[in-house]
């Protein structure tokens, strides 16, 4: 799961990381207040963010011709004539496609004095399996295209989880980003509140970027995370309450949503042919094998083990609400499950759901004879699949 | 031989008192696998099946059976501690087919098996299967959810994330005619137990598997390892298939580590490694068996 920035620096500050004052606001209203807030205790500039979940805000475009998802304010009057040109507006950025988001929050912030730019991020280490601490003096740059060519400016800290970040290891860090003396101490706070973060809520990853030497009223430096993105793991949400109740449905496929409730594992892609597998690896590669005879799939789906004519109803409705689809294929290998269960909620679901385009049917595993004659005796129009290969073809040549 | 069990191991199940770990278990018993106990706290001294005896917890159980492996099935927020439990009762092998774990749960985990002499396979893993010479390959070992009649006796070791990509690869070998020695899930998640390359290492020492099929998947790194050292050490054949060539990046498809993130992980990165390795790369999931069987 994401969640927005201005949840994200929710959480950090509860670790005690230094992020710039801010409000989120999901009304005129509410921005010119948390701006006249920000301006009445000394602030000369403040900062309005859309918050949405993709990144490229600042340089996106919103549908109305309005330039820029993010602004920096002088004062309340600027600040509310913006909040007017973003709030219920769709952005499009490079990582939202065409569509856009609509943007339903805006944070609100002091606009902080930036020195130095600086890149952090703690995640998984999958070679280790540990917590890594992942930091550059790059900041504010897209950090894949620094590891690609500088790799030498990227520091790497492995975490051992029985200890967490040591203090030691934490300074080693603020060192490697070339901080002065006098920033060591406050900026190994930030990693320890950071990889505190990561690891108390579960994250998947937080990412700081950038992270900010700032130069505060009375002259001297400060660190401060000045944006901040966290992914959280969906495995570990049921000990999560508080972080459950910041999932925002608006940045979720509604197609996605609904598969969910039905315990599917649905991804909905571009093309126009549909699948219905189970198991997630041949679910992959189910999509991988229409595209080596030349289709297109539509979407990823697993039905996962059980494969009920309940799930095979709704992943079929959900499939069918994609405008797209041409064709549907069905690839079971009912191992422990018996291939005519899964035939008979094939053929209901079809029957419930009208269906009227192409559906190639592969069954494979338990009393798959008895599975293949009820799909034959079913009345629908469907082509029986023998192999996965024979399916694929079949279905790329009927759409 | 075979690698990891054997039809003679002793296995016990956790969590065998639930639907889902007592149908398995079940099935288990009718392929003819040796379970020997289960275990669910607070049922201690029930009978599963009527005659396979339940304990309060994983020490009882080996101390009255001789159990060295255990079969994981209980639920996610419990599982990590069930894994570390069989550690600590000095299980040679634990296999968690739980599926859902956290990943920081795992990381302590993995942490924890440090310097312990347990080897775990999973989470999130359809198990293994050692396949026995009765019909449908019963009297074997079956560990997990796999459905044991699709396998055959035989010389082919199978490893594989996936489940159902398992099914699929041993289901081609056993319609030609081609058993199998061990078939092991290792699962789908980005922390594991044991991977792809501790399996094709005990492969290569096991003097009944002749030829091995290696299943790989989108996500980390670690086909990339083990195939680098199948170039430089592995004195078996090796047929390879990569899933998720058609995902896109940044997206979980449906296995936690299933995963392109960073532009790493990807199926291009994995396939080039494969035939950099000299392994036989399947264009197909449907061609696994025979590509392994050219070149056998």
């Amino acid at each position: 799961m994401n969640i927005h920035e201005y949840q994200a620096k929710e959480l950090l500050a509860r670790h005690g990381v230094n992020v710039p004052s801010g409000q989120p606001c999901k009304s005129i209203e509410e921005a010119e207040q948390a701006a006249r807030t920000l301006f009445d205790a000394g602030q000369t500039m403040v900062v309005i963010k859309s918050q949405i979940h993709a990144g490229g805000r600042g340089k996106g475009t919103f549908k109305s011709g309005f330039k820029g998802g993010v602004h920096l304010c002088k004062s309340v009057e600027d600040v509310v004539e913006k909040a007017k040109a973003m709030l219920g507006q769709v952005l499009v950025t490079k990582q939202t496609g065409p569509e856009g988001r609509e943007v339903k929050t805006l944070l609100v912030a002091s606009a902080e004095k930036i020195v130095k730019e600086l890149y952090l991020a703690v995640l998984l280490d999958r070679n280790s399996s540990r917590p890594i601490v992942m930091a550059s003096t790059e900041g504010g740059m897209d950090i894949e295209e620094v590891a690609e060519k500088t790799p030498e400016k990227i520091v790497k800290e492995t975490v051992d989880p029985s200890m967490g970040l040591l203090p030691y290891q934490a300074r080693k860090i603020a060192a490697a980003l070339e901080l002065p003396s006098e920033l060591i101490g406050q900026a190994a706070k930030l990693l320890m509140g950071v990889y505190q973060t990561f690891w108390k809520c579960d994250a998947s990853m937080v990412e700081i970027n950038p992270l900010c030497i700032v130069e505060n009223v009375d002259g001297t430096h400060g660190i401060a995370a000045v944006d901040a993105k966290i992914s959280l793991d969906d495995n570990a949400l049921y000990r999560h309450k508080d972080i459950v109740e910041m999932r925002d449905l608006g940045e979720e496929a509604p197609l996605e949503i609904e598969a969910g409730k039905y315990d599917l594992n649905y991804i909905k892609l571009d093309g126009n042919i549909a699948c219905l597998v189970n198991g997630a690896g041949l679910a992959m590669a189910t999509m991988d094998i229409i595209k080596h005879f030349g289709g297109d799939p539509a979407n990823f789906l697993d039905v996962g083990g059980g494969a009920t004519r309940e799930q095979v109803t709704a992943a079929f409705r959900i499939i069918l609400s994609d405008p797209n689809v041409k064709g549907i294929l069905v690839n079971i290998f009912g191992g422990i499950m018996q291939c005519d269960v899964i035939a008979e909620g094939v053929v209901a679901a079809a029957k419930e759901t009208n269906l009227s385009i192409p559906l190639v049917v592969r069954l494979e595993g338990n009393n798959v004879e008895i599975g293949k004659k009820i799909l034959n005796e079913s009345g629908l129009q469907l082509i029986s699949g023998d192999t996965m290969a024979d399916a694929a073809q079949k279905i790329v040549a009927a759409v | 031989m075979a690698i990891l069990v054997t039809p003679e191991t002793k296995v016990l199940v956790q969590g065998i008192t639930g639907g889902f770990g007592g149908r398995h278990a079940k099935l288990s018993l009718d392929y003819g696998s040796q379970i020997v106990a289960g275990v669910t706290p607070g049922k201690g001294g029930q009978k599963f099946e009527d005659k396979v005896p339940v304990f309060d917890t994983v020490h009882q159980a080996v101390a009255e059976t001789g159990a060295t492996t255990s079969a994981i099935f209980v639920p996610p927020p419990f599982a990590a501690d069930a894994i570390l439990e069989g550690v600590d009762a000095g299980l040679d092998l634990v296999v968690c087919i739980t599926e859902g774990i956290p990943v920081n749960d795992m990381v302590k985990v993995k942490r924890a098996l440090q310097g312990s002499k347990t080897r775990l396979i999973g989470p999130n893993c359809p198990g293994i299967v050692t396949p026995g010479e009765g019909g449908g390959s019963s009297g074997g070992c079956r560990i997990g959810i796999a459905p044991g009649y699709i396998h055959k006796k035989g010389n082919i070791g199978v490893v594989s994330r996936s489940g159902t990509l398992t099914y699929e690869a041993v289901w081609q070998l056993t319609c030609r005619g081609v058993g199998q020695s061990t078939c092991v899930g290792i699962g789908g998640d980005p922390v594991n137990g044991t991977s792809h390359l501790d399996v094709i290492k005990m492969f290569n020492e096991d003097p009944d598997t002749h030829g091995i099929i290696m299943i790989g998947e989108i996500g980390g790194s670690a086909e990339e390892e083990a195939a680098a050292w199948i170039r430089d050490h592995c004195k078996k054949p090796v047929a390879g298939f990569i899933a998720g060539t058609t995902a896109p990046p940044g997206r979980r498809m449906g296995h936690a580590g299933a995963i392109v993130s960073g532009g790493k992980g990807t199926a291009e990165a994995k396939i080039a490694a494969f035939r950099e390795a000299g392994i036989q790369v399947a264009e197909t999931p449907s061609e696994m068996a025979d590509v392994l069987l050219k070149i056998m």
